[in-house]
């Protein structure tokens, strides 16, 4: 069986004075790699408290997308940013604290929840 | 190219189930099982050291083999591939989500054995990554993979890890003990290759992206395994039978 694979697309916002959102789309594989990064790199201009992952669009990751997400959160410690998302279904959830993501990632239900923990 | 057609591609079957602990089975005559059942699976976020992003590879040039036959291969000889002082346990299951893996290795000369395991928290036809129990040296995914580059299948070896503890950590400042646990990995690359009828050259590419030590993590030497397997050792001829 031949599967379609969708490419990795973000879209970046911002959400308040201090935080932005990045909306990721389709797959988070060692493939997504340029793609996050430069997502990231938009998203956390001077100024930015929090970078917020929208996954609420995810189709589909392995575990070197979860490496990735391991980079993320070491680049937002250096620039002591904090790493915040909202938008995973139940399956995702339960990777995130399988990988104990969960701990590192604060996790939150929605976007208003999560931008309101920015401001916290 | 991959062919499009209406279904998306899942990783539903691909991930273990959350599990809060560890927990073996199956485990053969000769294993040492410790240091695992009750443990937590860690992540490079719950790790001590520095983190280092390591990737060691080797071309099968000239062999006919894709990427998911050597992972198959990979997948159900793994222990067979490690090189000699590290032994390797997978119950029947082999290489699948949610397997736990018994690890007995020799860590430095003299030392008695370390037992610890792994947790399989991912596998698909091209890939299978592991996490370690707490007490293994190492806190962070091990991704073994092959791919096609080029019409030769690469086969890869990816860490993304911390040493779990101060102590394992000041250990693998040590360059000789640093370089004995990159070895596991080079050794492991050619005997897969060797498997396949290739004497390839393994490359290493090992940076450190996180040079800080995560002290919140320090309190994880309370499960260091070499310690632990040590008491284990000394204690042996008392337990009772």
């Amino acid at each position: 069986m031949t599967y379609a694979v969708r490419k990795t697309e973000v879209s970046i916002r911002r959400a308040d004075a201090g935080a932005c959102i990045i909306a990721v789309r389709g797959e988070v594989t060692t493939a997504s790699e340029k793609t996050l990064t430069e997502g990231y790199a938009q998203a956390s201009a001077p100024g930015t408290r929090a970078v917020i992952l929208d996954f609420s669009g995810l189709d589909y990751m392995n575990s070197g997308g979860i490496g990735l997400l391991v980079m993320l959160l070491v680049r937002a410690n250096r620039q002591k940013q904090r790493l915040l998302a909202y938008g995973l279904n139940e399956h995702y959830r339960q990777i995130f604290e399988l990988t104990r993501l969960d701990e590192a990632i604060g996790i939150y239900g929605s976007e208003a929840e999560a931008v309101g923990a920015v401001g916290a | 190219m991959e062919e499009r057609t209406d279904t998306q591609r899942s990783d539903a079957a691909n991930w273990a189930k959350p599990v809060r602990t560890l927990s073996t089975r199956d485990v053969p005559a000769g294993a040492i099982d410790a240091n695992v059942t009750g443990r937590r699976p860690v992540g490079a976020t719950t790790g001590f050291g520095k983190l280092w992003q390591k990737s060691f590879s080797v071309r099968l040039d000239g062999a006919a083999v894709t990427p998911q036959e050597v992972i198959a291969i990979w997948k159900t000889h793994f222990g067979d591939f490690w090189p000699k002082g590290q032994r390797m346990f997978l119950p029947a299951g082999g290489v699948a989500p949610g397997e736990v893996g018994l690890i007995n290795a020799s860590t430095m000369p003299g030392a008695p054995q370390m037992a610890s395991g792994v947790l399989v928290v991912y596998a698909d036809d091209e890939s299978f990554s592991f996490m370690g129990a707490e007490g293994l040296p190492f806190a962070g995914p091990l991704t073994f993979s092959a791919v096609d580059e080029g019409g030769s299948t690469v086969v890869k070896v990816d860490e993304l890890t911390r040493a779990s503890d101060p102590f394992w950590e000041l250990s693998l400042m040590m360059p000789v003990l640093r370089e004995r646990q990159n070895n596991i990995w080079r050794a492991t690359l050619r005997n897969v290759a060797k498997h396949f009828g290739v004497e390839g050259r393994v490359e290493s590419r090992i940076v450190c992206v996180d040079p800080h030590w995560q002290w919140s993590q320090a309190k994880n030497i309370w499960h260091n395994a070499a310690f632990r397997s040590t008491l284990y050792a000394v204690l042996r001829p008392f337990r009772r039978r």
